[in-house]
């Protein structure tokens, strides 16, 4: 993003001399777009949350689940009563049968399908997702909200990072080789690009079996050491040491395509008119880089490396699988292993939420570096 | 027809394109080869076989050419079966119901490395009586120099099992049978050592030559009989080693081709025909039908696909058939509709269109006949791109466990062998073939996609 950034602070000065409104309209025109896109990725996600409800409730999963909560709460209630323990066990059951009927009322399990799907949607939007059946969190509560914000940080630090350095290196190497195109390097670069076949985690198998397996210099798995490192740095420390194995699996198989896909998106871009024009001025390359270059084709890298996120949400789930890294993606690996059906239905609600964030972030992105987007036809696009 | 054959001239001026098509070609062939080979029904039986299928393969051991490029020779596995004709058996009346049975097992060890078990199956026969009284057999152990070593002494039940290295009453005999010049520790004291130890050796070694098995049988019953079969594991198997169930991996290994392959064609096939229909159908209507599939489109990529399939897979079936019909479903409005519709814009506007509309063709006739085949050439590069991604798809959750229930595949066997921490334990073979397997199919089809994709958008070429 500090690319992004530079590159309008650079031409910032050319819209000021003019004069301070269009400042206003840029902030105008943003804010616009983003009330937009907000309220249309919510539509997004509301179906797609929906979407999901759906087919884990095709087998009446969900109304099980429910079932199943109230059973547990009211027969909790009964057990905890003291005035209830004493009474003969009909007697006892027959409460506990009312009282579960009340219940079921209570939360529409009498009502049709349709209703209750929608109430499950508020539910799931408003991230109220109930209590697991087996695992907890680390501090014990058996809520599916906490066991899932406990896990986000981790997962968020792998895929931020993991990300950020893609991005950034990509987009520089690619810069450089278009500058030397048909050097040994941007050969090699061609050379390799096949490796994108193969995802993420599965080069992890092999980094783990080279660099912990055979040589032991780096660590199988997990976020920090055992047991945690008392000092902040030493705790930072650690952690770049766990992180060194999984981010360079995902730069092995996205790298070398994504530096190979905007080296020709650079290449093509500066065979323009423009740049030749800018080159016949006498520019410094880095200018010409940076204004004619990668100015008009910095949208459409925004909008593929939108692209290569969407996919690389869902090979992080296996890539923290492998690492054993403790976020949400071997969440999900425990829990399935756990047929523990509530994490995993409020897990899919959370990467629809994750994805749909994602986008939206990327869409600001998009809508700060091109001016040509406004709300009409930022929709279209 | 011209035009395809051109495209495969071009083909063979890219040298990773060539390679590309050779690895295709290699796993056409091992998966026309594993189905000829070993029939459906017939790999199930061996892969899910359970008890009887796998017994006389050595457990989680690496393939036979590991003894290629060492030096210490580590064992392979013997299996001798007296009803098959191995070694000799000599049956003696004894009276009219009783018999001696003898059954002399000889064989030839010359390894460097001792066996990883020992056991002796007896399949002995009786009248089908309520209770028929049981056989009694002695083993005895001879060594090449001869010494005689007895093991054990029991009655027969109709399926019995005799584990050496299990026996503890041999064990805690064994000692007296350890060699003179032999030091042992405690834990060393094992059957498949002990027995097999060269007297004079500073370390452990085993003693090459011809050793023998003797089962002394006497049954009482007139219809009985005794067969037996002796198996020495090993430590290595065939050309694909063994897993933690005794399987041997070269039933997945073949079996996983024709799977991968059939799944990540079938779905990169389905996914970018129906993608580029609908991309079709959208421009060519445009208006309220454009709006619909495009806003559909948007939902679709917020859609998270592998937790769907996850959860599918965990709720409902985890077959690779269903998976693969969800995968298309879910991926009919997938990103690739916004590539295609900039592509059907700029063909709707082209003049061919425009007489065809004058001449009176109908919608579909314009967009099947006209539009469709148009973009065919851009398609191809892209579905043979995306075949790997299929392949791995699929690898991707028989590692999370969502494997096909009966189809051996290349995925499934990284799980098995990351939950048996095979890279723990140091058994890399077990990850390794699958995993190269993967990688080789991978790069051969990206190897032959990115070159056709230099042929059909020749901007690129130039690049």
């Amino acid at each position: 993003m500090s690319s992004a950034s530079s590159v309008a602070v650079g031409e910032q000065p050319l819209t000021r001399v003019k004069a301070r409104s269009p400042w206003l309209e840029t902030l105008r025109r943003i804010s616009l777009y983003t009330v937009v896109r907000v309220i249309f990725l919510f539509i997004t996600v509301v179906i797609s949350v929906y979407l999901t409800i759906l087919i884990a409730n095709m087998g009446g999963y969900v109304d099980k689940m429910q079932e199943g909560e109230i059973a547990e709460r009211v027969a909790m209630r009964i057990m905890a009563d003291p005035v209830m323990r004493q009474l003969p066990v009909e007697k006892r059951n027959q409460i506990m049968e009312e009282m579960v009927q009340v219940e079921r009322k209570r939360l529409g399990l009498d009502t049709p399908f349709f209703v209750r799907s929608l109430l499950y949607l508020r539910n799931a939007l408003t991230l109220n997702l109930g209590h697991s059946q087996k695992m907890t969190s680390d501090s014990g509560s058996r809520q599916v909200r906490l066991i899932l914000l406990e896990r986000l940080p981790s997962t968020l630090v792998l895929f931020a990072t993991s990300n950020l350095l893609l991005f950034f290196m990509s987009v520089f190497i690619a810069l450089m080789l278009s500058r030397t195109y048909g050097s040994f390097f941007d050969r090699l670069i061609i050379a390799l690009s096949p490796t994108s076949a193969a995802p993420g985690w599965f080069y992890g198998i092999f980094l783990i079996l080279i660099f912990a397996g055979l040589l032991g210099i780096l660590p199988f798995g997990g976020m920090v050491d055992a047991p945690p490192p008392p000092t902040p740095l030493e705790y930072a420390l650690s952690l770049l040491k766990h992180l060194i194995l999984p981010v360079s699996a995902l730069l092995i198989s996205t790298g070398a395509v994504s530096i190979y896909n905007w080296r020709t998106f650079f290449l093509i871009y500066s065979s323009e008119d423009y740049v030749e024009m800018a080159k016949a001025k006498g520019l410094p390359s880095r200018m010409i880089e940076r204004r004619y270059i990668l100015r008009p084709t910095m949208p459409t890298i925004v909008t593929s490396f939108a692209l290569t996120l969407l996919n690389l949400w869902g090979g992080a789930i296996i890539l923290e699988t492998v690492f054993n890294w403790p976020g949400l993606g071997r969440l999900y690996y425990q829990a399935i292993g756990l047929v523990d059906t509530p994490v995993i239905v409020a897990e899919t609600v959370i990467y629809a939420y994750l994805l749909a964030i994602t986008v939206f972030m990327l869409d600001f992105v998009y809508a700060l570096i091109d001016p040509r987007v406004k709300v009409g036809e930022g929709a279209k696009q | 027809m011209s035009r395809l054959k051109g495209t495969f001239q071009e083909l063979f001026r890219y040298p990773s394109a060539v390679i590309g098509m050779l690895i295709i070609l290699g796993l056409i062939f091992i998966a026309i080869y594993a189905v000829i080979r070993i029939p459906y029904h017939e790999a199930i039986r061996l892969w899910r076989g359970g008890e009887g299928v796998w017994d006389e393969y050595p457990r989680l051991s690496p393939p036979a050419w590991y003894n290629w490029f060492s030096r210490r020779k580590a064992p392979e596995t013997i299996v001798l079966k007296s009803a098959r004709g191995d070694g000799e058996k000599v049956v003696e009346e004894l009276s009219e119901i009783s018999k001696a049975i003898t059954i002399t097992f000889t064989f030839e060890y010359r390894y460097d490395e001792f066996p990883s078990e020992l056991v002796v199956f007896f399949k002995p026969t009786y009248p089908p009586v309520e209770s028929p009284r049981q056989s009694f057999v002695s083993l005895t152990w001879i060594t090449p120099d001869g010494r005689e070593i007895p093991l054990n002494k029991f009655n027969l039940r109709p399926r019995e099992v005799y584990h050496l290295s299990q026996d503890n009453a041999l064990i805690r005999k064994l000692v007296k049978y350890v060699p003179e010049g032999v030091t042992l520790h405690e834990q060393e004291l094992i059957p498949e050592k002990v027995l097999f130890l060269a007297p004079q050796k500073e370390t452990p070694t085993p003693l090459k030559g011809e050793y023998t098995l003797v089962i002394r049988g006497t049954t009482f019953e007139a219809a009985a009989d005794i067969d037996a079969t002796f198996v020495s594991y090993g430590k290595l198997y065939g050309w694909a080693g063994t897993d933690h169930y005794r399987r041997d991996l070269m039933v997945a290994l073949l079996w996983g081709a024709p799977v991968a392959l059939a799944f990540g064609l079938l779905a990169a096939l389905g996914t970018t025909i129906t993608t580029m229909v609908i991309a079709a159908i959208g421009t060519w209507f445009g208006g309220a039908v454009d709006g619909v599939i495009q806003r559909i489109t948007e939902v679709n990529m917020v859609l998270p696909l592998l937790p769907i399939l996850i959860m599918v897979g965990t709720l409902y079936q985890r077959s690779i058939w269903v998976m693969l019909g969800l995968v298309i479903l879910l991926s009919i409005f997938g990103s690739g509709i916004k590539t295609y519709r900039a592509v059907f814009l700029q063909i709707k506007e082209s003049s061919y269109i425009e007489a065809a509309r004058a001449y009176g063709a109908s919608n579909w006739r314009i967009i099947f006949v006209y539009m469709v085949p148009r973009i065919i050439p851009m398609l191809i590069p892209q579905m043979v791109v995306l075949i790997p991604s299929y392949v791995f798809l699929e690898a991707s959750l028989a590692y999370l466990g969502l494997g096909d229930p009966t189809l051996p595949t290349w995925g499934k066997i990284i799980n098995d062998a990351n939950v048996g921490g095979a890279l723990n334990n140091r058994q890399y073979y077990w990850v390794l073939e699958p995993a190269i397997l993967l990688m080789i199919t991978g790069l051969g089809f990206t190897m032959v996609g990115y070159a056709l994709d230099r042929i059909f958008n020749p901007r690129l070429r130039e690049m």
